[in-house]
């Protein structure tokens, strides 16, 4: 018997009766990761890591009907062992591993085999059935170590304080976020977006401390700012708030900071490819850990990371999702802000 | 290297062109004599012919990166450059060296006369030296353009900051006939290899656009009315037998433009005129698009110059023998100039005297300024005869008036991803009106929005794409976009039947349904309307 179908509402487990990051409505949904392309409103009952769990009832209602479980701990769910394992790519994002009657199959969600400052590190996981992301699925990509980019992000902002500027970083509140506050903590003040500030209050009820932020309020002093750091969502970029802060020097933290046009094109004064994704080689280095004998490839890149891997040698096949679009899910977010906090 | 990097990352990122300068004077402060004298060459286009073939670069980034040809490909249209594409693609580097921007220069150099085997010894090695964008740079270096939004214009700012010289003395100098083996940076700043005092220009006289009613610019006789052409703004100076062009731009563009210098030579009077270069076939001037065809090449070859023939049109006389005579009247400036075409018996129709156009009611010029249109004139310009040759702009004296441009509503069929920097948007679309049932293809436009509305829209297109053809996508026909352009002609060469000028994208019609565009039909109306063909 097949163990996951993929169908139009999302990836199903045929014996276990529930869905992987469903994008359409349903019974059961098990959730890899509380990014809105993953963990989509609507659910009749939703499974996550325990650190995902104050994220998911944010951003999708106090009233949801919500379990969790941490790593490494199964769960029987009509006789499919149900693990989590660590994705390294946010706070709370897990692989998923599905196993019956012997067979296992996994589901990546979203991950990042490097380790950072903030996230509980990628653990590969072996299995017959290896289900991988993409975002990044092209040789351009790879990424440098964590000291070197947190010299980097450091190098910026000293650099903006001798010459009088405050410094703006613009990355997605929920991952990149905290992910930014790690690389530049103990610097100075660092404020950060109401968004952000929100998703901080939602990680940090879970136990977890972040690094010390200040809430940017609506009426800020512009004083209280100059020469310090703020974090805010990207959509933000060319914002009349943004423009309010007093000599900003402007920075995207994105993996397709990569390429020199992308850092051009967006009209900021730096790029930075921080990325909460795999590189090149760490979609390989993973896909090769598992030992799966077949490997379906979302988001991403996926035709030609799945071309890649059949030349290697790899038996793998590209699966259409409705994941990826952080950033546009994330935009619908922000837009919307009352959605989520009135409920 | 370091530094020379660090200055390319710093001038690439912004396009605050003060943020260039500063870290354009930063670089003349602090780095080695000879590596400036090799940024101002890169700069420019002084390039040294380049020493090893693009191929074979490629072939060793995918022999050393393991990679095949389709993925090194499919890497390399998502970056849009090559030789960043092979700064991505390579291993980390095993060791690091750090030599100046004119050591590697030297070491190119002599790479042009050694065997493929030792070109691919030297390359390797060095790219396994440096980091990415070191290696980007580097081989940047090896050939191929050095675009990165530094213009001559901007260098020589920065140059003028750096060494409190006029700038338009630095634009002669830097563009003068040196290579940075045969000069020193001062030398070079002090125009030792110049004769400024020769090139010298004057600044233009620049119009506001109208914005008053005629009848209250006083009586008609007091102005001259010329076409306002749409080319480049230049000014030609001949001085004790040598010729230069200088464009409004302050660049010297000279060396584009052989047969205006052939025939400037050809007086026997020195003078500074003011006037418009462009493209002339046939005794009609051609569109600003053949215009460029002629801009910034290397070369200009003979069948590009049979292909796209330059003039000049004169609009004014700044100086006359060496006398400068702009405070005069432009009356009288202007019989200066009648006079030297009569003297000078020069009979070109690649170098005339801009036209007067007579006139004897105001009410007729603004059916003159809409007929410009029919000869790719952009409308009308007006200038009092009392005026003196202004600095810069000055409201009152002369006016520009132009025509109105002539708009329909289409509806975008296809998308295709931009190049280079904006290689992750799509930036360049095709547009379509309705003939019967159907849609046809009217117009291609990339300009014209904003950086966000190119987002909204990339974001749409990886919605709505119904077929890729390559880098193009077919997409559904939703979006609505009013279209202006300067002009349209029935054309057979065209499936619609029309052909647009200069079409761009005015704004994007959120509020308008497709099924409210414009047909095949209300198009070709437009011809009637404005002239008979
Ligand atoms: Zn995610
Ligand atoms: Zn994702």
């Amino acid at each position: 018997m097949k163990l996951i179908k993929f169908t139009k509402k999302g990836i199903y487990c045929i014996p276990g009766k529930f869905y992987l990051d469903p994008w359409y409505p349903v019974d059961y949904a098990i959730i890899s990761h509380g990014h809105a392309d993953h963990s989509r409103w609507g659910n009749k009952h939703y499974l996550c890591h325990t650190d995902s769990k104050y994220i998911l009832l944010h951003r999708l209602g106090k009233d949801i009907s919500l379990e969790t479980m941490d790593y490494n701990s199964p769960k029987m769910i009509n006789g499919v062992k149900v693990s989590f394992f660590p994705a390294g790519h946010i706070i709370g994002s897990a692989q998923i591993r599905l196993e019956y009657k012997g067979k296992v199959v996994v589901f990546s969600g979203d991950y990042k085999t490097q380790p950072d400052f903030i996230t509980t590190a990628f653990e590969p996981v072996k299995c017959h059935e290896f289900i991988t992301e993409s975002t990044f699925g092209l040789p351009i990509y790879n990424w440098k170590k964590e000291e070197d980019l947190q010299q980097e992000l450091q190098n910026w902002v000293i650099n903006n304080q001798a010459n009088n500027r405050t410094s703006v970083f613009l990355g997605y509140s929920l991952g990149k976020a905290q992910r930014i506050m790690s690389l530049i903590q103990g610097m100075d003040d660092i404020f950060v977006h109401t968004a952000i500030h929100n998703l901080n209050e939602a990680i940090s009820n879970s136990g977890i401390s972040l690094p010390k932020t200040i809430k940017l309020e609506a009426d800020f002093k512009k004083e209280t700012l100059q020469n310090k750091i703020v974090i805010m969502p990207p959509g933000l970029l060319g914002s009349r708030l943004l423009k309010r802060i007093p000599n900003a020097a402007t920075a995207i933290c994105s993996g397709w900071m990569q390429i020199r046009g992308n850092r051009r094109w967006k009209g900021v004064d730096a790029g930075f490819a921080v990325s909460d994704h795999a590189d090149w080689n760490g979609l390989l280095d993973a896909v090769k850990a598992t030992e799966a004998e077949k490997v379906y490839v979302t988001h991403g890149s996926q035709a030609t990371f799945s071309k890649y891997l059949n030349e290697i040698g790899i038996s793998s096949a590209e699966v259409k999702t409705e994941y990826g679009n952080e950033e546009d899910t994330e935009d619908a977010l922000e837009k919307e802000p009352l959605k989520t906090s009135a409920k | 290297m370091k530094q020379f990097s660090e200055l390319i990352s710093a001038v690439e990122i912004t396009n605050k062109t003060n943020a260039k300068i500063e870290a354009l004077v930063n670089y003349f402060s602090t780095a080695h004599n000879k590596d400036k004298l090799w940024l101002i060459a890169l700069f420019t286009g002084k390039r040294p012919k380049r020493p090893v073939k693009t191929t074979l670069l490629k072939d060793w980034c995918m022999e050393i990166a393991q990679l095949p040809e389709w993925l090194f490909l499919e890497s390399y249209s998502t970056v849009g450059d090559l030789g960043e594409t092979i700064s991505l693609l390579l291993p980390e580097p095993e060791y690091q060296q750090d030599k100046a921007l004119h050591e590697f220069m030297e070491e190119l150099h002599e790479l042009k006369s050694t065997s493929d085997e030792d070109k691919k010894n030297y390359i390797l090695k060095t790219w396994n030296s440096l980091e990415a964008q070191e290696r980007f740079i580097f081989n940047k270096l090896i050939g191929g353009s050095f675009r990165i939004g530094v213009s001559k214009k901007t260098l020589v700012n920065a140059l003028a900051k750096f060494s409190g010289i006029d700038s338009n003395q630095l634009m002669h100098s830097i563009i003068g006939n040196w290579t940075p083996d045969s000069i020193t940076f001062d030398d070079l700043l002090s125009g030792e290899h110049i004769n400024y005092d020769n090139s010298k220009p004057y600044p233009f006289c620049l119009a506001y656009s109208l914005e008053k009613n005629l009848e209250d610019l006083g009586p008609l006789e007091d102005w001259q009315v010329e076409y306002k052409w749409d080319g480049i703004r230049g000014q030609i100076v001949k001085r004790n037998k040598e010729v230069f062009i200088w464009s409004r731009g302050e660049e010297l563009v000279t060396e584009q433009f052989p047969e205006l210098v052939e025939i400037v030579s050809q007086f026997k009077d020195d003078f500074v005129l003011d006037g418009e270069i462009l493209a002339i076939k046939d005794q009609a001037v051609l569109l600003f698009n053949d215009l460029q065809k002629r801009l910034n090449r290397k070369n200009v070859t003979k069948q590009l110059m049979e292909e796209v023939p330059v003039g000049f049109y004169v609009y004014d006389i700044l100086e006359f023998n060496g006398k400068d005579i702009r405070e005069t009247a432009l009356r009288e400036r202007r019989q200066t100039l009648e006079d030297l075409f009569k003297t000078e018996a020069i009979n070109s129709d690649y170098f005339k005297l801009s036209q007067r156009i007579s006139f004897k009611h105001w009410k007729e010029l603004d059916a003159i300024r809409n007929e410009a249109r029919q000869f790719n004139s952009e409308g009308l310009m007006l200038k009092q005869k009392a005026s003196p040759y202004h600095v810069g702009r000055k409201k009152g004296d002369w006016w520009k008036w132009k025509v109105d441009p002539l708009t329909i509503d289409a509806v975008m069929i296809y998308a295709q991803k931009g190049s280079g920097r904006r290689s992750s948007k799509y930036t360049d679309y095709t547009f379509a009106v309705k003939k019967d049932d159907q849609l046809v293809t009217v117009a291609k436009a990339y300009s014209g929005l904003t950086n966000e509305e190119i987002t909204e829209i990339s974001r749409w297109v990886n919605k709505n794409a119904i077929e890729k053809f390559g880098p193009v996508r077919t997409v559904k026909p939703e979006l609505v976009f009013e279209i202006a352009f300067e002009g349209i002609a029935l054309s057979n060469r065209h499936k619609s039947g029309v052909a647009l000028r200069f079409p761009r994208i005015k704004r994007w019609r959120k509020d308008k349904p497709a099924s409210e565009i414009d047909t095949i039909e209300s198009v070709k109306a437009l011809i009637g309307s404005y002239f008979l063909m």
